[in-house]
């Protein structure tokens, strides 16, 4: 082939014609797969909540199992009775609550704006559980979850997952062994608001402690654990008109 | 008859031992480092960089003859860049879940050194069968010392390998741990992982002396 590859004309040609093709493989690949991919990011966030309120396959292992996503559309509907959005105040139903971007609402908090927080509420075994998402930044990228808490601003679990952390060291945040400390943790401490952090020197791995308001930490991990702790104080400081009036001691 | 011919077949196992891209080259230290805390992640990349450079020394050697010499780098770029794309496209429409256990992964893939260093150094100017055969080879190879130090970090950090302890609970106190035996913190730090990969140097070199530099 008689092509002279070292022409600047034939560079450009190339490059122009590279970026044409490239650009519409991913438009078409990206568009297509859209619907799916968005299909199962709703299934994975009710998985999410519903792990947070303690409805899952866990076994005695120690790893993560959620509900089948063949499932989850109706176990989510059988146990989450109520979605409302608290927007200044007050609170409106709304049955797609859990699909709101928690991102957006704190930016529009802290640009001084009204957010809407959606509060997921659940009931199992006759007791009901409030599941509040949360969004903040751990080392490397986003990090955010959902905590499920009951009257007594206890917490009954949590679930945590992230973009992009260190495998083996932050993205442990999703661990069993990590998450399963938050469960019982109380928010208060001497009846004010202490959240929860993740402590490392708090000298009580098992976590037998639930009134000290902290959990270990990760070892390696300290500002992904940092983060959670930042994203648990800031998510509820805005939750906290609301939490007050379901409380009840 | 052999399946493959000799020539072939040492392009798949060089770089397993005398031609390693992280002992010898030195190249892919940086996710070799951030990665190998557990023996799990180690594996998944390994298996992740053996698809991407196995794939995409095919394609940069199908068009080797027509990209121009002044812009290959960014066109191998695109060329890594896209097909990892692509895969973790389909990944989340279709296996929703292996997708989030790779999502950490597709930045450190476009950016691992021996993707580029292979297309450069070999699909360039050798044939797609022979590229396939170069990019499985070394990816293998950087697989192998990632397993291997992910092994070691892991077991020796954590005392768990692919999450299930094996040395028994370290905070119950429970088998090696009942003898005094504590887990070394280090070996969960990334600088760890540079001391694991210089131990694994220096016993390559010494059994084979041919490799040592002579300056």
């Amino acid at each position: 082939m008689a092509i002279n590859t070292e022409k600047n004309v034939y560079t450009v040609l190339f490059a122009a014609v590279m970026v044409a093709v490239v650009g519409t493989i991913l438009a078409f690949a990206a568009s297509g797969l859209k619907p799916l991919i968005k299909e199962n990011e709703r299934f994975e966030k009710q998985q999410n909540i519903l792990y947070a309120m303690g409805v899952n396959e866990n076994s005695d292992e120690g790893s993560v199992s959620f509900i089948p996503t063949s499932e989850v559309e109706s176990t989510f509907s059988e146990y989450i009775t109520r979605q409302i959005v608290v927007r200044d105040g007050e609170i409106t139903e709304d049955p797609e609550a859990y699909l709101i971007d928690m991102k957006k609402q704190l930016n529009l908090a802290k640009d001084g704006e009204t957010p809407s927080l959606p509060v997921m509420i659940g009931e199992k075994d006759g007791k009901t559980y409030y599941v509040i998402p949360m969004y903040g930044k751990g080392l490397w990228d986003a990090i955010w979850g959902h905590m499920a808490i009951d009257e007594n601003m206890v917490v009954q679990g949590v679930y945590f997952d992230h973009k992009g952390e260190t495998p083996g060291l932050g993205a442990n945040i999703k661990a069993r062994y990590f998450m399963d400390d938050f469960s019982g943790e109380s928010l208060l401490n001497n009846g004010r608001y202490a959240g929860i952090s993740v402590a490392k020197g708090n000298n009580d791995p098992l976590n037998q402690d639930k009134d000290d308001n902290q959990v270990d930490a990760l070892a390696g991990a300290t500002i992904t654990g940092n983060g959670i702790t930042a994203m648990i104080s800031e998510t509820l400081y805005l939750y906290k008109d609301y939490l007050e009036s379901i409380r009840t001691q | 008859m052999a399946l493959l011919s000799k020539k072939d077949a040492n392009l798949i196992l060089d770089p397993l031992a005398d031609n390693n891209p992280i002992t010898i080259q030195v190249l892919g230290i940086c996710s070799a480092l951030a990665i190998t805390a557990e023996l799990k992640a180690s594996v998944v990349m390994a298996l992740s960089v053996i698809f991407v450079l196995g794939l995409g020394n095919v394609v940069i050697s199908l068009m080797r003859n027509i990209i121009p010499s002044k812009i290959r780098i960014i066109v191998q770029l695109i060329v890594i860049a896209t097909l990892v794309i692509i895969v973790d496209q389909v990944l989340k429409a279709f296996a929703y879940e292996l997708s989030k256990t790779l999502a950490v992964f597709v930045g450190l893939i476009i950016t691992n050194c021996i993707i580029m260093g292979r297309f450069e150094a070999f699909a360039l100017g050798n044939g797609p069968w022979r590229s396939f055969l170069d990019g499985i080879g070394n990816a293998l190879g950087y697989g192998v010392i990632l397993i291997i130090v992910g092994f070691f970090r892991e077991l020796l950090g954590s005392g768990t390998l692919f999450g299930y302890p094996v040395l028994g609970d370290p905070i119950a106190k429970t088998g090696l741990y009942a003898t005094g035996y504590e887990n070394n913190g280090f070996m969960i730090i990334p600088p760890a992982a540079l001391i694991v990969v210089g131990v694994i140097i220096w016993v390559q070199r010494s059994r084979n002396r041919a490799l040592i530099e002579e300056n």
